[in-house]
């Protein structure tokens, strides 16, 4: 549980890091801006609060990992790393131009503060199991934390790993899904149903966890339920608002991707701030 | 042979559409004709187009969530009832992530599956590596069985995906992300699959290209026409089977060949046009352009073509250096420049 003071503090946060968000997306012509402000609060309290981590020393052998599987999201991950001071803020600027560190989808040998390259769906959980399993081979108290979308559900190589997550007895490795309900054609449940998703990992041998994924007290509380966890890995089922946050973006599959003008710019701003 | 035949809708009807939309309408109408065509896709209806076919016939339209492999293998077992499966994703999924399935579902089992894969080469840029497709070429020529076809355009495309419909076997077409710029002034001029489309002929050197890069051979060729030099291209939009007669005639006539495609250098047109070249046992100034072996940079796709040497400026660079080039003379050539 949060005190009173810090949830303000990490809720401001979150604000002002929206903000920069759609700042980022205005300049840069466009973004995954839906499913960066559904997967927020999750990274906002695992890099605030949760994780063992120091901008300062990105390679620190010790830090804990941090995979965005639905790498798509990257224009949130990267605003949260620029504003903790793994590299200057100001080089968003450059966010999607040509010869940029910075593309739609973040590079690890580009972008300091990635783990791991994202962008391909389906990669997340696996190599996350084997950063798990990397750690305990080597004697390593650091934990993995990886969050997947919805959508990339559908793909087997989810299962497989999940699969193996269990057999491995992997509980140093944490995982959410972002439960936003859309992917990129349409609903989730229309397109390939998922539910009963809680079911479905429960049946692959992980202990999962309903909550509101945008409540940081219960992505806290998740934490501390997955820290101690002796037999299981846990799988948190965080369910979410695709657009959270911007009115006239959420719950619309048409804000998976899109730009900003300037009106649409501080309409967004405004919401933000209402929200 | 074939000027395009029995569509209702042409895209001169249709100039705002992209690239992408215009496969999209053609497979509709085809769809609407041909009762066993089917259409797939995995959670990309509306980015590569394919969606079209799902507005006009949605009993015959399956998405299957992200979930690229077993899209491949469904539609493989779908041939068994006789269907033509037409299924649609990104390049970098459908020729990487799903590869085995193709390989052994479609090619070593011969299903009549076709496969449109867009977003190939660089053409999303700014998506970066998890999202370009610079290896599909030399990866689906590897497959027996595989038919492989890059057209230069919306033009092209549409022709391309009418031929393979006809044709029975596996089938990749790669495209871009479908914002291409036209090749073609319309979709009638010949186009069989096999036959390379000879554009514009000369006598100094030889531009074989595919894809987009048919366009940009076509610019270079026209500047440097400027300059004097007289520059055969050929469209070969069909990477597997090679044209390889197409080959060997600009070879002996011309002597000199550039390979110009949005790929690795490594594997695709270029590997497949210096194996001709190595096998005909004759002297040629031989320089291929692509991507030398890295990964792309993130980028505007114009800037990236341009920064790789894919463009015209690249190839009037490369044209440059090919002419300067020395090889040894055999009986059936004098060099005269
Ligand atoms: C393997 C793979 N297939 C397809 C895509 C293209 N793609 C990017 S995002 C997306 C779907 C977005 O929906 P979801 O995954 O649920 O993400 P969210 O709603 O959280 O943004 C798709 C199909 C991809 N990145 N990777």
């Amino acid at each position: 549980m949060l005190d009173a003071k810090e949830r303000r503090k990490l809720k401001d946060k979150a604000r002002e890091l929206r903000e920069k968000i759609v700042e980022v997306t205005f300049t840069c012509g466009g973004a995954h801006i839906g499913g960066a402000f559904s997967q927020h609060e999750i990274l906002v309290a695992l890099y605030y609060k949760a994780m063992r981590i120091d901008p300062k020393r990105p390679a620190w052998e010790d830090r804990d990992r941090f995979i965005l599987s639905k790498g798509h999201g990257g224009v949130g991950h990267a605003v949260i790393l620029g504003d903790l001071g793994y590299y200057d803020p100001v080089l968003l600027k450059d966010f999607n131009k040509t010869g940029s560190p910075f593309g739609m989808h973040l590079d690890r040998l580009k972008v300091p503060g990635v783990d791991f390259s994202t962008g391909s769906l389906g990669h997340g959980l696996a190599l996350g199991l084997g950063a798990a399993m990397g750690a305990r081979q080597t004697g390593k108290d650091w934990r993995t934390y990886v969050v997947m979308s919805d959508g990339e559900c559908a793909e087997g190589s989810v299962w497989e790993a999940a699969m193996a997550a269990a057999n491995f007895k992997a509980t140093n490795l944490m995982a959410f899904v972002d439960r936003n309900r859309l992917s990129l054609d349409g609903p989730t449940e229309s397109l390939m149903r998922l539910d009963p998703l809680d079911k479905k990992f429960e049946a692959f041998g992980w202990r999962t966890l309903v909550i509101d994924g945008h409540d940081l007290d219960q992505i806290l509380d998740a934490v501390e339920i997955s820290r101690a966890e002796t037999e299981r890995p846990v799988m948190v089922i965080a369910n979410t608002i695709k657009g959270k946050g911007v009115d006239f973006m959420e719950e619309k599959t048409a804000w998976h991707y899109g730009g900003l003008d300037e009106a649409m710019r501080d309409a967004a701003l405004a919401s933000i701030l209402k929200s | 042979m074939a000027k395009a035949q029995g569509l209702t809708w042409t895209i001169d009807d249709a100039d705002h559409m992209t690239q992408a939309e215009i496969y999209g309408e053609v497979l509709t109408q085809i769809g609407l004709k041909n009762k066993r065509v089917v259409a797939l896709t995995a959670d990309l209806a509306r980015s590569t187009k394919i969606g079209k076919f799902e507005e006009k016939i949605p009993e015959r339209f399956y998405n299957v969530g992200i979930a690229e492999a077993n899209m491949i293998a469904v539609a493989a077992g779908m041939t068994e009832a006789g269907l033509i499966p037409v299924v649609s994703t990104f390049a970098t999924f459908a020729s990487m992530r799903a590869a085995e399935f193709v390989r052994t579902d479609m090619c070593y089992q011969k299903r009549n599956v076709k496969i449109i894969a867009t977003h190939s080469g660089t053409s999303f840029g700014q998506a970066g590596t998890t999202h370009h497709c610079t290896e599909d070429l030399a990866i689906m020529r590897s497959f027996a069985g595989m038919t492989v076809i890059a057209p230069a355009d919306a033009f092209e495309t549409a022709r391309a995906v009418a031929a393979a419909i006809d044709f029975d076997g596996p089938v990749y077409i790669r495209i871009g992300r479908g914002f291409e710029p036209p090749m073609h002034k319309s979709m009638d001029f010949d186009f069989e699959i096999g036959k390379a489309i000879k554009l514009r002929d000369g006598r100094d050197l030889t531009i074989i290209a595919t894809g987009v890069a048919v366009l940009q051979a076509m610019e270079a060729a026209e500047r440097a026409a400027g300059n004097g030099v007289s520059v055969r291209v050929l469209d070969m939009h069909t990477v597997k089977p090679l044209d390889e007669d197409a080959v060997r005639e600009a070879l002996m006539d011309t002597r000199r060949i550039i390979t110009v495609e949005d790929h690795s250098v490594i594997g695709g047109l270029g590997d497949a046009v210096a194996d001709v070249i190595a096998r005909s046992g004759k002297g040629c100034a031989f320089k291929k352009l692509g991507y030398q072996d890295c990964f792309a940079m993130v980028g505007y796709y114009e800037d990236l073509q341009h920064h790789y040497g894919i463009d015209a400026d690249g190839i009037i660079d490369a044209i440059a250096l090919v002419l300067k080039a020395e090889f040894e003379a055999d009986e059936d050539w004098e060099d005269e420049i």
